[in-house]
């Protein structure tokens, strides 16, 4: 019988349960391993030998060269292990959650100043009809209601 | 006798701790922010409990896919500050309280909650930001925190976590821990995580203010109905990551009301937006004296 996954039916939104997280389990590890200084050494002097010594798929190498996060998490990141990615990029958490949305740095900054994105049409798969991303903001949503 | 005399919420976004480290608490964008840790940080001072157990969720530091546990208590004397990949934020270590760790871990077990007994754990954001926002920077002369603390790890991570009614039952049971040890101290609870946040995909930086603010007073009046909200609903409303905030029921499943006793005093309450991605929210619960 297959297990009830309400967690499905909310757009723009991958949850890391134990289905990804087997999927993803050597990406994950990966990631992991740039916790140590000498590791991230390695890894940006040469990507491409670094990632050949981990039993990942070709895809999701290729998702991390590329700095696709959204497709890492397709293929079983969690945000909280990529994010050692970034850290060795000298990226901040913001830059990482603003990069999967499509916003610019700048917009999505501006958006979280100005209280982040709305509740409203962000709920369901169904409102995101055309598969973009709702770009309703909490403050657009204020001066509707005005 | 211990006892718990307070109970604290209090998100835990790494960009906070990383505001201070870098000196920019005074800034346009930090400032509101810090000025609502103001008075929690005077409460603190004089309400100095001996022991915080600390309830946190690990981000991929001292855990990795490796082993995932649901409940994780530390019963060591000595946390490391975790190295997330930036480099070791420059705060003290905290000191652990071995004694009733062990006395804690004996007396829930036994009330049929697994926990796991953890005895190396590097503590990551979710531990220092609570520890930073609460006590500020500890002067370079007397570098240590003002008190010793039990670190209670809970998985947030990875699908399924526990429910809201597990964690407000397993608070109940580290309420009944705590006041069955024999030294007279003073204990508080911290709950940390939340609030609305969503860190990943398309959907990323949700924001739902109304939610927030419902969580909290429900937390504050209606708890054990509060512990009855189904996963989904945290994920849907308040973002993938918002699902931080059943660690809130367990310091809330702490309180004396609970068990039959008086309701907490509500000492302060604050909420912001935003901290990086992250709706902050903070609340000091005091037992009625």
């Amino acid at each position: 019988m297959p297990l009830d996954k309400p967690y499905k039916d909310v757009p723009g939104t991958t949850i890391f349960d134990a289905e990804e997280s087997r999927k993803g389990y050597w990406l994950n590890q990966f990631c992991m391993s740039l916790m140590q200084p000498e590791n991230r050494e390695r890894f940006k002097a040469d990507e491409r030998v670094y990632l050949d010594e981990w039993a990942m798929t070709e895809e999701q190498k290729q998702a991390v060269m590329a700095r696709d996060l959204n497709r890492c998490i397709g293929l079983g990141g969690n945000i909280y292990f990529l994010a050692k990615i970034g850290a060795t990029d000298g990226k901040s958490f913001q830059q990482m959650a603003g990069s999967m949305t499509g916003m610019s740095e700048e917009a999505y900054r501006e958006m979280m100043i100005n209280g982040g994105r709305s509740i409203e049409g962000n709920r369901y798969l169904h409102e995101w009809t055309n598969k973009q991303t709702n770009k309703q903001t909490n403050a657009l949503a204020d001066k509707e209601k005005k | 006798m211990a006892r718990i005399t307070a109970s604290v919420y209090t998100s835990h976004v790494p960009a906070i701790g990383a505001a201070m480290d870098l000196g920019k608490t005074q800034e346009p964008y930090w400032q509101p922010l810090f000025a609502g840790y103001e008075y929690s940080r005077q409460w603190l001072r004089d309400n100095m409990p001996d022991v915080v157990f600390l309830v946190y969720n690990d981000h991929a530091n001292a855990f990795s896919l490796d082993f995932i546990p649901t409940f994780a208590l530390g019963t060591t004397s000595h946390y490391p500050v975790a190295d997330e990949g930036w480099g070791p934020r420059p705060v003290p270590d905290a000191e652990g309280h071995a004694e009733l760790a062990a006395h804690i871990a004996q007396s829930v077990i036994q009330e049929d909650f697994d926990l796991t007994l953890v005895n190396r754990m590097p503590i990551d954001h979710g531990f220092t930001v609570p520890l930073s926002l609460m006590c500020g920077q500890p002067p370079a002369d007397d570098f240590r925190w003002p008190f010793k603390v039990i670190p209670f790890a809970v998985n947030v991570v990875q699908y399924p976590v526990p429910s809201g009614r597990r964690c407000f039952q397993i608070g109940q049971a580290i309420r009944r821990a705590i006041e069955s040890y024999d030294e007279d101290i003073n204990v508080h609870i911290w709950g940390t995580g939340g609030m609305t946040h969503q860190l990943q995909g398309p959907r990323a930086g949700l924001i739902n203010r109304e939610w927030d603010k419902r969580f909290m007073d429900r937390l504050i009046a209606d708890p054990s109905d509060l512990a009855q909200m189904p996963h989904i609903e945290y994920v849907r409303e308040a973002g993938s990551e918002g699902i931080e905030m059943v660690m809130w029921l367990i310091a809330r499943g702490a309180m004396a009301d609970v068990a039959g006793g008086p309701a907490p005093v509500v000492k302060h309450r604050f909420y912001h937006v935003p901290a990086s991605n992250t709706a902050v929210g903070h609340l000091i619960l005091e037992e009625a004296k």
